[in-house]
């Protein structure tokens, strides 16, 4: 295995590709109790259309997450997460737009568990009737994220960004779109997307990276096939669908949500940049620490509760931020100002100093959170890159060019705002 | 891990727990006082008002840049319900200096820096800043008025209030908007000066520095805390039986998809001697893991529900159980949702559904010896409990949980009242007609 020391940080990675395409990556972390492992898919909600090398396919929304529901089930009757919490073990499992990953974190038997998790993720098991109870659960669970401001606030906000395509569609589907589920089109998109060579495996903790390799070795199918190719329709630019959408709900306060889209910068250490200056630049513009934010606060037009984030998927990326406001158009239109004074006059290079300082610091105690760092691990896979290497690519970035990001991204007229008001009573 | 508690000043304790392992280290600083309707909403806004601004660091532009140059390290207002105790205070994070170039002393200026923030705040005249109360008494009405948002989290709130209206446990941590309303600056003042006189404090501090080292910064950053009477009556009233002979009937209509059903429980009996292992492992059989009873049967085999969970409060001897329900399914949950602690009490559960349990309860409680956040939660609500042990000697008395301390501890469990959240139906929609 490929051993990587990174002294500054004290962490060691350890990296192999399986001839099945796998690719296992071991964090070790000598010392703890509990370990942490992830098995994950460069799959998610919004890889509706596929070709595993034959004809194009189609599937509706939500197949994603419903497989990652049902692929819990065993042939022998069983279920993977009773197993895994039988052994002690904690497991879980959650579908993004890109992404699906099923992890466990355990403080004994851990190749027990590791062993039983990738069995149970590599082994498709679907039936007619275990389909149709799971359109029950997740129509259950769809009903109770519809009930939520957050996740109004943010499909609409989607639907602002992307006049077409898999991004306007809720990861999870609606009741109707889970309807058209069968059994084959689970098998179908597990052949297609739960290929090893489309998958990575992470492990953080006190664990022997060989023996991790030789499970992994052991249990998943030898076979070698390329992943499949996705078409996520035509790209519709830098152009919004509509810039505001608004919606009333049982809540006490206005939500809302402002974003852009961004065009993804390619794989490998050129995303990885372009995510640290989307973030530096955020923080700069509107984090805890900015003018925007602090005028705000004392205002009474934000509070703690403000967050920001970019995320990639669907070939494309879009930079959120929001919470709740009592005045959603004040605070955009605040927004709109301050992007102006920057567009103007740069970052500030104290601020800006001060933030990379302070992001170091953050990115540094994240390497604490097994969960974040498997995380973290897995989708760097997946954009081309070491997670570790958001180190030396920090250091490498200056207030410039932090300027220039905001200069060419986050133009005024890129914005979108989405709201969810108070129902009148 | 080393683990000291020792008190550092008049009513004031430090707890160490020392180790290299975490590139994060924490430190909490918490005063202890009783909750209240009264008080709760002037108590709950103090931490934010202090968070505004120092005499050093007057404003919250220069408190950023401060803590920006301190590696990115947050300190963030905290308030915490333990029962009937109201815990304020601040929580600190930030990179342990291990991991920082020599003399950065990240951790013993954190230090300095919650001293100031608690016992040198930005004033005039004596007085906080009508400003910043004014501010953080509107957000502070924003948060209690926010609680209707996250319906589950909303559903256990009104549970609570319904269960126990004649106990200072039904007061929510933040208080009521009404009480909230009426703080004006110079109310606030005064009542803060009062309390920080009064209040114990707990402080947590976890990290590679040692008890010395901390101890030291923290007796210097307090050296102007003012002590007088200490308030040692604090603690929580465990009500043993429920208010009245059978289960009191909620319900509440809002605009919701998908109902909400929550339950309450007097854990009685087990609470005269709470055996803590014991009882987590009951919880696990019961509704606390995914091969509870609650989950397998409510939710798995009959689709009667999304989630189906339950939890206990240590603190005040309760079991609440919470979920998430078509609402025709009402009866039919509620039903099962007792049938299955029945089960329980008469012992219909198998030996590997307890060695399932025991092993899923040892290793979340042996976790939380590899997180700095849990170690720190932990520690706050077992001293405030007065219990003495670790998380590891929990998850070591877990693995020899019997079956009969199981059914033992259900029997004595009773079902004091259901809160019902639902949906508008037609009937209500033409009412008017």
């Amino acid at each position: 295995m490929t051993t990587n020391n990174y002294p500054a940080i004290r962490e060691t990675l350890y990296s192999e590709t399986l001839p099945n395409g796998l690719t296992v990556l071991v964090a070790r972390k000598p010392g703890y109790r509990k370990s942490f492992a992830l098995f994950a898919t460069d799959y998610g909600g919004a890889d509706r259309r596929y070709t595993d090398g034959g004809a194009w396919t189609d599937s509706p929304a939500g197949v994603a997450h419903f497989l990652e529901h049902k692929l819990f089930d065993m042939p022998d009757g069983g279920n993977a997460l009773a197993t895994l919490s039988n052994n002690g073990a904690s497991p879980n499992a959650y579908t993004g737009s890109a992404i699906t990953a099923y992890h466990f974190e355990s403080d004994r038997g851990f190749d027990e568990n590791l062993r039983t998790l990738l069995n149970f993720v590599s082994t498709p098991y679907f039936t007619e009737e275990s389909v149709k109870k799971e359109q029950g659960i997740i129509g259950q669970e769809i009903r109770m994220i519809e009930d939520s401001p957050g996740f109004v606030v943010f499909m609409n906000l989607m639907r602002c960004l992307y006049a077409e395509g898999p991004l306007r569609d809720s990861v999870a589907g609606t009741v109707d779109s889970i309807a058209q589920i069968t059994p084959e089109t689970l098998y179908s998109c597990h052949r297609a997307f739960y290929n090893p060579s489309n998958m990575v495996l992470c492990v953080v903790g006190d664990v022997n990276p060989e023996a991790v390799l030789k499970t992994a070795l052991e249990i998943l199918p030898a076979e070698h096939r390329d992943a499949p190719r996705r078409d996520y329709g035509p790209s519709a630019g830098e152009t919004l669908a509509q810039s505001r959408a608004s919606a009333a709900m049982e809540v006490s306060a206005p939500q809302f949500l402002f974003g852009c889209k961004i065009a993804p910068a390619p794989a490998g250490e050129p995303r990885l940049r372009q995510q640290l200056l989307a973030k530096l630049a955020a923080n700069c513009l509107m984090g805890p620490s900015s003018p925007f934010y602090l005028d705000l606060y004392e205002k009474g037009l934000l509070s703690a509760d403000f967050e920001h984030e970019t995320e990639y998927a669907g070939g494309s990326a879009h930079f959120l931020a929001g919470g709740e406001s009592r005045d959603p158009e004040a605070v955009f239109e605040a927004l709109m100002k301050e992007l102006a004074r920057v567009f103007e006059k740069g970052v500030d290079e104290a601020l800006f100093s001060r933030q990379k300082k302070a992001l170091f610091g953050e990115k540094l105690r994240e390497l604490d959170d097994f969960d974040d760092l498997g995380r973290e691990l897995a989708q760097g896979k997946f954009d081309g890159f070491c997670a570790f290497d958001v180190f030396p690519v920090l250091e490498s970035i200056d207030c410039a060019q932090v300027s220039d990001f905001i200069r060419s991204v986050f133009l005024p007229e890129r914005f979108a705002l989405s709201v969810v008001t108070p129902k009148a009573r | 891990m080393d683990v000291l508690r020792k008190e550092i000043l008049p009513f004031v304790a430090l707890t160490c727990l020392k180790t290299d392992r975490f590139k994060t280290a924490c430190m909490s600083l918490n005063l202890l006082t009783g909750l209240t309707r009264e008080t709760a909403s002037q108590n709950a806004l103090i931490p934010g008002v202090l968070r505004r601004g120092t005499v050093s660091h007057p404003d919250m532009d220069s408190l950023a840049r401060a803590l920006d140059e301190l590696y990115g390290a947050k300190i963030e207002p905290a308030v915490r319900k333990l029962g009937e105790i109201q815990s304020i205070g601040f929580c600190a994070e930030f990179t342990d200096d291990a991991f920082l170039p020599p003399g950065s002393r990240v951790a013993e200026r954190i230090a300095a820096l919650m001293g100031e923030l608690l016992i040198s705040p930005n004033t005039r005249g004596g007085l906080f800043l009508p400003a910043y109360v004014d501010g953080e008494r509107q957000k502070l009405i924003e948060r209690i008025q926010g609680r209707m948002n996250e319906k589950r989290g909303y559903s256990l709130m009104r549970l609570r209030e319904f269960m126990c209206p004649f106990e200072d446990y039904a007061v929510d941590v933040f208080g009521s908007v009404d009480q909230a309303e009426a703080i004006g600056y110079q109310k606030l003042t005064k009542h803060y000066k009062a309390i920080l006189a009064a209040s114990p404090i707990e402080i947590f501090y976890i990290g590679s520095l040692s008890f010395e080292t901390v101890e030291g910064a923290l007796k210097a950053a307090l050296l102007n805390l003012p002590r007088g009477e200490a308030d040692t009556e604090l603690g929580t009233d465990i009500r043993m039986n429920s208010v009245e002979e059978g289960p009191r009937y909620f319900t509440e209509v809002l605009d919701v998809t998908q109902g909400k059903l929550a339950v309450g429980f007097r854990l009685g009996k087990c609470m005269e001697n709470p055996d803590l292992a014991a009882l987590r492992v009951f919880n696990a059989i019961y509704g606390g893991s995914v091969t509870s009873k609650l989950f397998m049967n409510v939710r798995e085999k009959l689709s009667l529900c999304y989630f189906a969970s339950s939890f206990l409060d240590l603190f005040k001897g309760l079991m609440l159980v919470s979920s998430g329900i078509e609402f025709e399914k009402y009866d039919q949950a509620l039903s099962e949702i007792l049938a299955q602690l029945d089960a329980v009490r008469t012992g219909d559960f198998t030996a590997e559904d307890l060695t399932y349990a025991k092993k899923y309860v040892s290793s979340s409680l042996a976790s939380i010896e590899d997180s700095p956040a849990e170690l720190e939660s932990f520690y706050l609500a077992h001293t405030v409990m007065g219990e003495d042990c670790s998380p590891m000697d929990l998850s070591l008395l877990a693995e020899s949980v019997t079956a009969g301390e199981v059914t033992e501890i259900a029997r004595g469990i009773e079902c004091d009242a259901v809160y019902f959240l639902k949906g508008i139906t037609e009937e209500e929609t033409h009412d008017d007609q």
